[in-house]
């Protein structure tokens, strides 16, 4: 923690008609670490995903990773400064599960670092699926993705954004859908990812799972940012009380 | 009891033997990959020597322009995701820059189609870039407006000869060159459409068609790939309209119409969507049949309807899927 900042949000604003989306949204992100986003339905999470990754253009605010501002850039531009993203439900591509990851290896980023040579692309890409555990021996690299049961889509879709040797993988409920069996086991693989230095920002609904990952949340509540801090503390905050359970009514 | 009992099918054991290339060790596996490759090679190397006339070489000859813009018409649909009807527009494209050369320049066959190959395409691709963001049926029907507008531009400014066309074109030399250069030309790009999209590369289209959200967040600068793609197709369309326009020695409005727009999708109803070889073979299924039929007029289209009805309802899969299911598999009845 306390690593240098990383990206920085600030001020951003996106309706949708009459429906203020994210409103006024602004964080921080430091090198190295696991910053949990939470709120109730609706609140506005994946929306503050795609204005960082440029999926959705601003009404206004701004969007800097690493001191330079990315507002406004093409998605692929994003991607290939190292900002990535999963997404929530996984579509792959109608391929076999290894050659999914060809995609993101043929980026201009990739070719970038690896100087233009990878070596074989087929063994690069299952040596990623063997790091978001996939059994190396298994059939399941080479069985055609959309067949796969939900818990690997995920690892999939992990896969995918690690092969372009991201820097920020912004992971959008990467634990729903998911079985209390594998969540268990996609637990390590994201601790595995930030000791392996890269910083990932949780957008979440299992509470419990992400709270064994991360030290500092942000809560938003109908686009705008209600608290911000260590889980405990920002459990214990009223307003998110109130925003996850409803407002106490006394009665008479 | 017929619903006790279900099909079953397993791969032969030769297509499991051949699967991967170090198990080949025979003459009989070796010719079970290659056979249909050298059958369909051998197929088009014969059939201009056995035309009758050159009523039926000039069929061959069409059938080959047809076969290119059914195989265009499947990678860009199958494997880019882009659903063109534009077909007719790569041939007048090609066609008229070919016939404009030729007339105006006075440059050679030998030029003229090469270079209305490349700037057909190029000429194709920068006037579709605009329509690249949109997909599916919103993409074929603007594709389609492309050349019926040509078509009416052409009309109402009168240039290039307006309605009546370009004129004494040189043409080919002789009639061998005519059928064996559109058959080759059929062979190289079905071969070569065929490796292109189990490259790297093709895989990256595949995945852009498939999921364009996550191709771009993977960092892939979907309109460049997609204009790329565009490009290699309409370059392919261009080739075809150079060569009717050569063939013919006329470049004319009829280079515009919207058979060449339409024949592809029969034929890749027919043939099989999606296998690149199957919309070719139907091309060359279709523009012989509808000559042959030609003698019954107007019940032609009739039965050629019937015929494609047929193929939608009772083989959706389409002639190729089914080829290749009875060659690689057997199937007999189990009891449940």
């Amino acid at each position: 923690m306390g690593g240098e900042s990383l990206l920085q949000v600030r001020d951003l604003n996106k309706s949708f008609g009459g429906l203020k989306a994210v409103h006024g949204a602004s964080l921080e992100l430091s090198e190295g670490e696991i910053l949990g986003v939470i709120g109730p339905n609706g609140s506005g999470k994946t929306t503050l995903i795609n204005l960082i990754t440029g999926f959705v253009k601003p009404d206004s605010g701004e969007v800097y990773f690493k001191k330079r501002k990315i507002t406004g850039l093409q998605p692929h531009k994003i991607a290939n400064l190292g900002l990535t993203r999963t997404f929530q439900i996984p579509r792959p591509y109608r391929l076999a599960s290894f050659k999914n990851l060809i995609v993101p290896l043929c980026s201009p980023r990739v070719k970038g670092i690896a100087g233009g040579y990878l070596g074989d692309m087929d063994a690069v890409a299952i040596d990623l699926l063997e790091e978001v555990g996939f059994e190396r021996d298994a059939y399941v690299p080479y069985k055609v993705a959309s067949s796969l049961p939900e818990g690997y889509l995920k690892r999939l879709e992990l896969a995918r954004c690690l092969a372009l040797r991201p820097e920020v993988i912004i992971c959008d409920e990467i634990f729903s859908g998911l079985s209390m069996a594998e969540i268990a086991t996609m637990v390590p693989v994201i601790e595995k990812l930030q000791m392996k230095g890269v910083t990932i920002v949780m957008i979440e609904h299992r509470l419990r799972e992400l709270f064994r990952l991360v030290n500092r949340v942000v809560v938003l509540n109908f686009g705008e940012k209600i608290a911000e801090g260590h889980p405990e503390e920002v459990m214990a905050n009223a307003e998110v009380r109130e925003a996850y359970l409803g407002k106490e009514v006394v009665e008479c | 009891m017929r619903g006790e009992r279900r099909k079953e099918r397993l791969d032969r054991s030769i297509k499991v033997r051949t699967g991967g290339l170090y198990a080949i060790s025979s003459w009989r596996e070796i010719s079970y990959l290659l056979g249909p490759r050298l059958l369909l090679i051998l197929g088009f190397l014969i059939l201009p020597l056995i035309m009758p006339n050159l009523y039926w070489q000039r069929v061959l000859c069409s059938m080959g322009v047809f076969a290119l813009l059914a195989l265009v018409f499947d990678f860009l649909g199958s494997y880019v995701g882009l659903v063109s009807l534009g077909g007719a527009f790569y041939t007048g494209m090609g066609g008229y820059i070919s016939g404009a050369l030729n007339s105006s320049f006075g440059l050679p066959p030998i030029l003229t189609i090469p270079i209305a190959t490349l700037g057909g395409g190029f000429l194709c691709t920068l006037l579709f870039l605009p329509t690249l963001p949109l997909r599916g049926i919103y993409f074929a029907i603007i594709t389609i407006i492309y050349p019926i507008a040509a078509h009416k531009v052409i009309t109402a400014l009168n240039i290039f000869g307006g309605t009546e066309g370009i004129h004494a074109l040189s043409t080919f030399p002789n009639i061998w060159l005519e059928t064996y250069l559109i058959l080759g030309a059929v062979l190289i790009v079905l071969f070569s459409l065929r490796r292109l999209v189990n490259e790297n590369y093709g895989i990256v289209l595949r995945g852009i068609k498939d999921n364009d959200q996550s191709a771009r967040a993977s960092g892939i600068n979907i309109t460049l790939y997609k204009a790329q793609a565009l490009f290699i197709a309409s370059a392919i369309g261009c080739f075809a309209g150079s060569y009717l326009s050569t063939l013919y020695g006329w470049a004319g409005l009829s280079l515009f119409a919207l058979d060449f727009s339409i024949l592809p999708i029969a034929a890749a109803t027919l043939g099989g969507v999606g296998t690149l070889v199957g919309p070719m073979l139907g091309a060359c299924i279709l523009t012989p049949l509808s000559e042959i039929l030609r003698a019954i007029g107007t019940w032609r289209i009739i039965l050629y309807c019937l015929l494609l009805l047929a193929f939608i309802v009772f083989k959706p899969e389409g002639l190729m899927e089914y080829l290749q299911r009875k060659y690689h598999q057997f199937e007999h009845w189990r009891e449940v």
